[in-house]
């Protein structure tokens, strides 16, 4: 038989387009779905796309320095006659990968933690936790990110590290407070009576009903992530030239604003369409997660 | 008495919250004999869930003791032997809550053998099939989830998996108070063929009485975290003693006047279920009695054995105690 007849694929396929038929519900979050695409091609085939792949690195042309946009160059030349839109696509990967990585980072400990601590609701396992949490929450992420940052050697990898050390708590603390409310559930008592074990009911009774709200908050923080990355950039602790970070190329083409206005305007809106995207999408991946009512 | 199945003795079960400290069940003792369904009744409040869940293992009880085939198991029930958590399981009221709504009917169906190691794959695969087909839905729920099922079907389920390892005693807390009306009878049914196909015992913790007298081979009646009157289903209701229990039988709806004729005697029930966390002096009841004396409101009555398995918790009824009415008196001796 082939795979597609049988049953089990049936099923899947069925269920796909039953949350496709969901999501696509609220149009806003077709447009997000477009915009995350649309960057994650244009990083992906960044040297296949890019009209001069060349000029993501160190290369210099001064003959066409700070060309205004032209069919030549779509969004322009910057001070070294490097094409901007080749960087943008370029920086979309710097982008997206600080964003992917600190999320990956990011999530399992934060929802690990909130899962036990919430789990535990009561006992000194959640206070240990909870309140190492809340010292973190204390402060501004972007903040402390910036302090983290200025101790160590500006790069993107300890940029990741810096936002990652900031970004876990908000996790826990989103995971707790719907774990310590859903493991007084009569299925979690009713899993705990049949003599599951600890990590049966935490991962598989707990986590499944947490996931929705954990997806929306990550496509929110993607935005997030992105944006924080590109300002510590942007203020020289991320990603250091010739890098074609899209913060730094913001930070750069400040300086000769408003007269070459396409140096800085072209990447910031380019962080504006990433961050937007995602943003965009969060609404559309809870209307997926809810469950359909009979 | 002969050893029962399940004993409890002197059960006690203490919330302490910012209010006071809540007595939930105070000194509760009861016997399940094996194969039988003791109904135990209350208005909310009274202590029966508490007690259900504190025999299930959900609470540690503060004191007393539960045993099961004289073996104590009054630990919580992560302390428990698996082999016990096999033997005892227990049905909730809402199948609303107590199925998770992100995992599949085979799924929850097949959680309790996976834990137990019962069979391969397949083998417990073939079991949920035949668990489903025991409760009459069709095999196909195996991949829907909870969500997609009406209420009364998401309790068979509830009742198959509480089924599925093949258990001794089955806590049913009221598994039909949530339910329409015509699929009440349908699981009623159910339970009792299934008691008598797999010799189960049955504690039935439920607020409505005339469901009892079908049901219960024993009815416990609950006040305040006490028993008041454990009595055989057919002399509880022909010949109630406690007066709460007058109250209770008085105040069933009846529709013809046969039925009207079948009820004890006419007593107005009246005020409300006094706080648990600080129940009265004396008698729990003699805010609401009609028959209260002055020594109910300083005596706690004792359990007393009236007639054979019939004991109250009335001081009417206790020996050597001035009774409060003579009509007490001639109650007992009829």
């Amino acid at each position: 038989m082939a795979f597609w007849k049988r049953p089990g694929f049936q099923r899947r396929w069925d269920s796909v387009k039953r949350g496709w038929y969901k999501f696509s519900k609220n149009p806003v979050s077709v447009v997000g779905l477009f915009f995350v695409l649309l960057v994650s091609f244009l990083a992906a085939f960044a040297p296949y796309v890019a009209p001069y792949p060349e000029h993501a690195g160190r290369f210099v042309n001064f003959s066409e320095a700070s060309q205004p946009p032209s069919l030549k160059h779509p969004f322009g030349t910057d001070v070294f006659g490097r094409d901007i839109l080749s960087r943008v696509f370029f920086g979309f990967r710097y982008s997206l990968m600080m964003g992917v990585v600190v999320l990956l980072l990011v999530v399992p400990p934060g929802v690990v933690l909130g899962l036990l601590a919430g789990y535990y609701r009561g006992t000194w396992i959640d206070t240990v936790i909870m309140r190492i949490t809340d010292v973190f929450l204390a402060v501004p992420p972007l903040i402390l990110a910036l302090a983290v940052c200025s101790v160590l050697t500006p790069s993107v990898f300890n940029a990741m590290m810096a936002v990652s050390l900031m970004w876990w708590p908000w996790y826990t603390r989103l995971v707790y407070g719907l774990a310590s409310s859903i493991r007084n559930e009569f299925f979690v008592q009713a899993a705990e009576v049949a003599g599951a074990s600890r990590s049966h009911i935490l991962f598989r009774e707990i986590l499944p009903n947490c996931v929705s709200s954990i997806f929306t908050k990550m496509s929110l923080d993607m935005g997030w992530v992105i944006l924080i990355g590109s300002s510590l950039s942007f203020v020289g602790l991320g990603a250091q030239p010739p890098t074609p970070d899209l913060g730094t190329m913001v930070a750069d083409g400040a300086k000769y604003l408003p007269d070459q206005w396409w140096i800085a305007v072209f990447p910031a809106l380019a962080i504006m369409i990433t961050v937007l995207g995602f943003n965009l999408i969060g609404d559309g991946l809870r209307d997926l997660f809810a469950l359909e009512e009979v | 008495m002969q050893q029962g199945l399940l004993e409890v003795q002197e059960l006690k079960k203490y919330f302490v919250t910012s209010q006071g400290t809540v007595r939930a069940v105070d000194e509760v003792s009861f016997v399940l004999q094996e194969g039988e369904t003791l109904g135990l009744v209350g208005e909310s409040g009274s202590g029966k869930s508490t007690t259900a869940y504190t025999v299930i293992g959900i609470y540690a009880p503060t004191a007393g003791k539960i045993l099961f085939r004289g073996q104590d198991i009054s630990a919580p029930v992560s302390k428990r032997p698996k082999a016990l958590k096999r033997a005892i399981q227990i049905v909730f009221q809402d199948p609303g809550t107590s199925l998770n709504p992100r995992r599949s009917i085979g799924q929850i169906l097949e959680l309790p053998l996976k834990v137990h190691g019962i069979g391969t794959r397949r083998d417990r695969r073939e079991r949920v099939v035949e668990l489903l087909r025991l409760v009459e839905l069709p095999e196909d729920y195996f991949y829907k989830s909870p969500h997609m099922l009406g209420g009364g079907e998401r309790q068979m389920v509830a009742i198959a998996r509480a089924l599925a390892t093949e258990p001794e005693l089955v806590i049913l807390d009221e598994p039909t108070s949530a339910l329409d009306v015509s699929i009440q009878a349908k699981i009623i049914n159910m339970l009792l063929r299934f008691q008598e196909e797999m010799g189960l015992s049955y504690l039935f913790i439920t607020h409505d009485l005339s469901l009892m007298r079908n049901v219960a081979s024993r009815v416990a009646i609950m006040y305040l975290g006490k028993i008041c009157e454990l009595a055989p289903t057919e002399e509880f209701f022909q010949q109630p003693l406690h007066p709460y229990t007058q109250m209770l039988l008085s105040s069933i709806p009846v529709v013809s006047d046969d039925e009207e004729a079948v009820k004890p005697k006419k007593v107005v029930s009246q005020g409300e279920i006094p706080s648990p966390v600080n129940p009265p002096p004396g008698c729990r009841f003699h805010t609401r009695c009609l028959e209260a004396g002055e020594g109910c409101r300083k005596a706690l009555p004792e359990m007393v054995e009236v007639n054979e398995g019939h004991l109250v918790s009335c001081l009417k009824y206790q020996p050597g105690v001035a009774s409060a009415s003579p009509r007490a008196q001639e109650e007992v001796e009829g």
